[in-house]
């Protein structure tokens, strides 16, 4: 995407911007289309509280990095882009850790060494790359939210059924009532291993295709 | 025959295209295959077509499992009246395991099947009769005590995701029923490791062992069953797994019949024996000092080799490839079951490790021949 200097005064939220934002989340999705940090998707979404911090961290880690690369897009070097972007994505991650462990510390603690593998989480480095560094401010902000809120929905849907399924509970309330344990309901320990979340992506993944063709060809 | 001959005749057109059911019409056409042989007749390209169509094949397969089912029903009822201690009649015995096993049987079917109905119904494709396999062997490998609806989550888990995802019936990469008894064993540990092999209720077996000689040789603990009531069946285990005789009589059939593939069981007997073999020789814990022949009619060996590890869409489909395949489940079964004491059982695993890598060993299989036969054609001169 190249730089377009013909339209000086764009409206904050034209369509083109609105684009921006709505594509990651459903046809352009960052996990369900371009297959981007399954890991975590693995990793976290156990419950739904630890995808809740997961995905917000990624939003702010997202959001952040796309302005600030954004803004030093014309003094970055192109040979030494890669260490820049690095940097920041780690300087804003180690932000995020510690306002978890300042604040949510159990939370931190179950997220443990994912929170510092945000940095190699390889959505934002590819928004950076591909968006970020050729793109004004406000487009990359939009940018750097949509894809990390089209990550974040994921693994907040994955998290959902995993809880819900695996443990009984929702947000750590449990919200299956007592009489169905009563009648013989059983917890199911497949839904907390890790080949269940991607069993559930695929889900998510069939849905979607399945609504919308066009994505079929894609990959 | 005639009447209901005239009968499917008489309703046909309300299914076909134009008529009041045409949505259903792939469920009629179920129904009228399996009461009729098709009288399709091809068209084009070779005109010969054989009799035996994937209906009648799989009739064959549930023709080979009724031994195994029907000693099931028996073994359960005999095993629940021996752990109870109470006196009992045969016809005790074969009534007590009716009551258990049929449930299990009827919701696996109707669990499956409703499936299978509902995503012919929708991608307008045949409905596919390898369920009528899958839906029999699901209550044979898992205990009778299991609770019926995990039977179902696990049957509708194992015919979605373990076949429709990949196409329906002969696109499936694992067994489907293999695939629901994995569900069951990681979903519910509980309910299929331990002392759950007899069914009853938890007074009525207070006090009573119901370990199977894996679990006995695991834990360590508790007393073996003599190679004879391993071989006779006359075990506690999973419903139609226990006896080797049963399901002798059913690999009979199946090899006699063309079903099975005699290759893919002969192997992994040789594989189990093969590795019980050298585990016997090290032989530094109790599970590694019992005799080779013992891995082959304990647990589940048996069964799994005959009606698991034969499935021909999982399985190797080259010849070679299939010495290889069944020679490798044999290797891993025993390894698993011997070195990782968490899974007593490797018959599952290793049959679904090995339905994975089929089709990679059936490639090199064949890379391997077009090579052999490009060597022979280079050694030919060129005639002028």
């Amino acid at each position: 995407m190249s730089e377009n200097n013909s339209m000086p005064k764009e409206n904050l939220l034209s369509p083109r911007n609105r684009k921006l934002l709505t594509d990651p989340l459903g046809k352009d999705n960052p996990i369900n289309v371009q297959v981007l940090g399954i890991c975590s998707v693995l990793a976290i979404t156990v419950q739904l509280r630890t995808s809740l911090v997961m995905a917000i961290s990624v939003v702010a880690v997202m959001g952040f990095a796309n302005v600030i690369i954004s803004l030093l897009r014309h003094t970055i070097p192109p040979r030494i882009r890669i260490i820049v972007q690095l940097t920041v994505i780690a300087s804003l991650v180690i932000l995020v850790d510690q306002i978890l462990k300042a604040f949510v510390y159990d939370i931190s603690r179950q997220l443990s060494v994912f929170v510092g593998l945000i940095i190699t989480n390889c959505i934002i480095m590819g928004r950076l790359e591909a968006f970020a560094l050729n793109n004004k401010v406000w487009p990359s902000f939009l940018d750097g939210i949509g894809n990390a809120a089209g990550y974040g929905w994921v693994l907040l849907a994955v998290g959902f059924f995993r809880e819900l399924f695996g443990s009984g509970t929702l947000m750590g309330y449990s919200v299956i009532p007592q009489f169905m344990y009563d009648i013989g309901y059983e917890d199911n320990g497949l839904m907390i291993l890790p080949p269940m979340a991607l069993i559930t992506v695929g889900i998510i993944i069939w849905v979607q295709r399945y609504k919308d063709r066009r994505l079929i060809d894609i990959s | 025959m005639k009447p209901l001959h005239d009968l499917v005749e008489k309703v046909k057109p309300h299914f076909e295209k134009g008529g009041r059911f045409e949505k259903f019409y792939r469920t009629f056409e179920a129904f009228e295959t399996f009461l009729f042989v098709p009288g399709n007749v091809t068209r084009r390209g070779s005109h010969i077509r054989d009799a035996m169509d994937m209906k009648r094949t799989m009739v064959h397969v549930i023709i080979a499992l009724m031994p195994a089912l029907l000693f099931g029903i028996w073994n359960v009822g005999y095993q629940h009246y021996k752990a109870t201690g109470v006196e009992a009649e045969f016809i005790d015995q074969v009534v007590y395991g009716l009551i258990q096993v049929l449930p299990i049987v009827v919701v696996s079917y109707i669990s499956g099947l409703a499936i299978e109905f509902i995503f012919a119904t929708i991608r307008n494709h045949e409905v596919n009769e390898g369920f009528l396999v899958s839906g029999m062997l699901i209550p044979l490998v898992i205990p009778a005590s299991t609770p019926l609806w995990m039977v179902s989550v696990a049957t509708i888990f194992a015919v979605i995701i373990g076949k429709e995802v990949f196409g329906g019936t002969g696109m499936n990469i694992l067994n489907p029923a293999l695939l629901a008894r994995a569900f069951l064993f990681f979903a519910y540990p509980s309910y299929l490791s331990g002392e759950v092999w007899i069914a009853g209720t938890a007074e009525q077996l207070d006090g009573v062992s119901g370990a199977t000689a894996l679990a006995v040789l695991a834990i360590g603990e508790g007393e073996m069953p003599s190679a004879l009531d391993m071989f006779l069946g006359t075990i506690p285990g999973s419903i139609g797994e226990t006896s080797t005789v049963a399901i002798l009589l059913g690999a009979i059939v199946l090899v006699a019949t063309g079903v099975g593939s005699l290759r893919i069981m002969l192997s992994v007997v040789a594989g189990g024996l093969l590795m019980g073999g050298i585990l016997n020789l090290v032989a530094v814990n109790e599970f590694m000092e019992i005799p080779p022949y013992y891995h082959l009619i304990m647990g589940g060996f048996a069964f799994g080799t005959v009606y698991m590890a034969t499935d021909p869409v999982s399985a190797s489909q080259t010849g070679v490839g299939k010495y290889i395949y069944g020679l490798l489940i044999g290797v891993l079964t025993v390894l698993i079951r011997v070195v990782n004491p968490a899974y007593p059982e490797g018959m599952m695993l290793a049959i679904l490790f090995m339905n994975v890598f089929a089709p990679l060993i059936d490639h090199y299989v064949v890379q391997s021949h077009i090579k052999k036969r490009m060597k022979r054609m280079e050694k030919i001169p060129a005639k002028a």
